[in-house]
């Protein structure tokens, strides 16, 4: 008789969660009459919700799962609430703008669900194999997203190229696992660590590491693996590239910084010569590409290159002083994020995207919450005080010259210094021209995407006038190592 | 070696049976020959244009459908041999399991995936 | 009993044989196959390994990866398919509707 593993429902109780609902949603879609479909929205919305509740109530837990192939820490926990805010913000952004773009809602919904499934093993995942099959849920789940948008060419087009590369990068990442494998004996997390302790480290280990660096890489865009971000990032529906650079940015990281910081952190001083030159990189190619671009999506995603460049400054700084910076501005850059492309759907209308540049012209003007709106995401994401944007900043190169990388911190101003320019040119299109520019679809129509900016840009300022209460949070889930 | 007999055993007779079928329906069966049975056989209809055709979309998609349904048998393969260790607990997993393909396959059904074209 | 190093080199050749083709062919369904390719080779080492450490573990990762690889053939394809409905071709080098 075999025994198996006592089965940890608790663990899983997030992820179950947005499974069912996703079923439900796929099933439900099949019997409904077109006209109802709004009601899907609404459920996935109350299973993002609920998902997030169990994480909040789960809190203070710190379990090991199925044969340490699962965690059930602050760390998961705190990445659990991340990812359903972000499913939940996306859902409400998507409501009205689905309809414009003519995306079936069942299937939409149904795969913002199951990628958001992948998204929560990922962070919980201690095994390298369930990793990767977190990181392939979410990211088969968001290829599809990518091309949805089936009458707009360059949406297919976009699903392809994430497709081949995402595809790409997984080899690579698997080739790591399969080494790190051969060297230790083992693929999980805490084995690996103490057989990098304990046994040295063999060259298998370090070309497995390297690997795994650039399938973490190839998923957080970090230069020069970010070739895909752009294209990607403006071929898709406009709510997917928001899924995409907030969520699976997160995702990406939550196991990128397990794996590096946790189990990998004795070996700090292997990897972070390279993680060093990425992040420098990183940012530099994502901000000096910024500034030439005109359509506002793909500068977005130059911006999310330039930010995922600020992120690895905080895993450069270490375990211990970079950890919870990385966490608070991985919530800082996706509620500014979030909110800034909330503004790209509200100035969208149907047949007329208005992605470029220039189509924010007046907007401020015209529409004043939104031009308000906007300057918050704007300034915040160049990093001015007192929005969140600066205090993450502050937290991640305060960390870096603590840990003794005085030059990265200095790279990293100069970095959101040229930001500045392509962030404040936005608005100055919104608040400095009357002349010419575009009229927008009633805000009144679109309630729910109304409310998502709006919940973005009180967050934004919120949590940069008081970063206490967050950053002792990032701490905590930080800190306990597992 | 020893336990692998069986399966040479059976390797050979299956070689010898089918082997014996091929040549004695050639012998015993009466040979006549006619222009429409030289004909290549394509379910009985003649046969039309090149093979090298295009095919349509839909056959693509039943066959896109075929890899997954596929592929997820290969968890049944471990999960039988140690059925009787693994006791009730593996049964129900398994049905949660295939319950979860299922509802993939009512989708796809329900969406007209797999009529014919 | 064959050692370990032939698996793993094999293994490591069919892996850049992958990586090449995904580099160097233009057609995107070879790319695609190019990345089956890889995914199998690590399947190779994985199972090499497996055997030599005397742990089952690399062996029941293969069956996920094979998993893996089913649901990724399927949505790549489906992909694949959509683009060439819209676009009348597969080749990479066509595919520059989205660029700056």
């Amino acid at each position: 008789m075999i025994t198996p593993p006592p089965v940890n429902w608790l663990s899983l109780l997030p992820g179950l969660i947005l499974t069912v609902t996703g079923l439900l949603i796929l099933f439900w879609d099949l019997w409904m009459k077109p006209e109802e479909r709004r009601l899907l929205a609404w459920l996935g919305f109350i299973g993002f919700v609920a998902a997030g509740i169990v994480s909040v109530l789960l809190w203070g837990r710190n379990e090991s799962a199925f044969n340490g192939m699962l965690a059930l820490d602050a760390y998961a926990l705190f990445f659990n609430v991340i990812f359903c805010v972000v499913g939940a913000m996306t859902i409400l952004m998507s409501v009205h703008y689905l309809e414009t773009v003519e995306i079936q809602p069942g299937e939409y919904y149904a795969l913002l669900l199951f990628a958001t499934v992948g998204m929560v093993v990922m962070a919980a995942a201690t095994d390298l194999i369930v990793i990767f099959l977190g990181l392939e849920t979410m990211s088969i789940a968001v290829y599809v997203l990518a091309g949805m948008w089936i009458r707009r060419l360059q949406s297919s087009e976009a699903a392809l190229k994430y497709f081949l590369l995402g595809a790409f990068a997984s080899g690579f990442f698997l080739y790591g696992i399969a080494l790190l494998y051969g060297a230790t004996g083992s693929v999980q997390l805490d084995k690996i660590a103490t057989a990098a302790t304990t046994g040295g480290v063999s060259s298998l280990f370090l070309v497995g590491i390297a690997l795994l660096i650039v399938g973490f890489g190839f998923k957080v865009a970090a230069a020069p693996f970010h070739v895909w971000t752009p294209d990607v990032y403006e071929g898709a529906p406009t709510t997917v590239t928001a899924f995409m650079a907030v969520g699976v940015k997160a995702a990406a990281f939550a196991a990128f910084a397990r794996v590096f910081l946790h189990t990998f952190g004795s070996l700090h001083a292997e990897w972070e010569g390279i993680l060093w030159v990425l992040a420098v990189l990183t940012m530099t190619v994502g901000n000096i590409t910024a500034l030439v671009q005109r359509n506002i999506k793909r500068m977005l995603a130059y911006s999310s290159i330039a930010h995922a460049g600020y992120l690895l400054i905080a895993m450069v700084a270490g375990r211990d002083l970079g950890g919870a910076a990385l966490l608070y501005y991985l919530v800082a850059y996706g509620v500014m994020t979030l909110g800034a492309f909330g503004v790209v759907l509200a100035v969208g209308r149907q047949g007329e995207p208005n992605e470029e540049v220039s189509d924010y012209i007046g907007l401020g003007l015209r529409y004043p919450v939104l031009g308000a709106a906007m300057t918050v995401f704007m300034l915040s994401l160049t990093g001015v005080p007192p929005l969140v944007g600066f205090t993450g900043k502050f937290y991640i190169f305060s960390a870096a010259v603590q840990a003794g990388y005085i030059w990265l911190a200095v790279l990293g101003v100069l970095n959101s210094v040229i930001s500045a320019y392509y962030y404040i040119r936005v608005v100055v299109n919104m608040y400095m021209y009357e002349e010419g520019g575009k009229t927008i679809e009633a805000l009144s129509a679109r309630p729910a995407l109304v409310t998502a900016i709006l919940l973005a840009a009180v967050a934004t300022v919120f949590m940069g006038v008081f970063p206490s209460a967050s950053i002792s949070l990032a701490k905590e889930s930080f800190l306990p190592p597992g | 070696m020893e336990q692998y007999v069986p399966v040479l055993i059976a390797l050979i007779l299956g070689g010898l049976i089918a082997t014996a079928m091929v040549f004695a329906s050639a012998i015993l069966g009466p040979q006549k020959h006619a222009p429409v049975k030289e004909e290549p056989f394509e379910c009985g209809n003649p046969p039309s244009g090149s093979a090298w055709g295009r095919f349509s979309v839909k056959f693509y998609l039943a066959a896109i459908l075929f890899i997954i349904f596929d592929i997820e048998v290969v968890f049944l393969y471990p999960w039988a041999v140690v059925f009787r260790q693994l006791g009730l607990f593996g049964f129900i997993e398994m049905l949660v399991f295939v319950l979860i393909l299922a509802v993939g396959l009512v989708y796809i059904i329900k969406k007209g995936a797999l009529e014919p074209a | 009993m064959v050692p370990i190093s032939y698996h793993l080199v094999l293994s490591g050749v069919l892996f850049t044989i992958g990586v090449m083709g995904v580099l160097l062919r233009r057609n995107t369904i070879i790319i695609f196959m190019a990345i089956e390719l890889m995914l199998n080779a690590v399947n190779l080492s994985f199972v090499a390994l497996a055997r030599h450490l005397g742990s089952l573990d690399g062996q029941l990762i293969v069956f996920f990866v094979m998993a893996v690889a089913a649901a990724e053939a399927a949505v790549g394809l489906a992909i694949i398919l959509l683009v060439f409905r819209g676009r009348e071709t597969v080749n990479a080098d066509e595919l520059n509707l989205l660029r700056w």
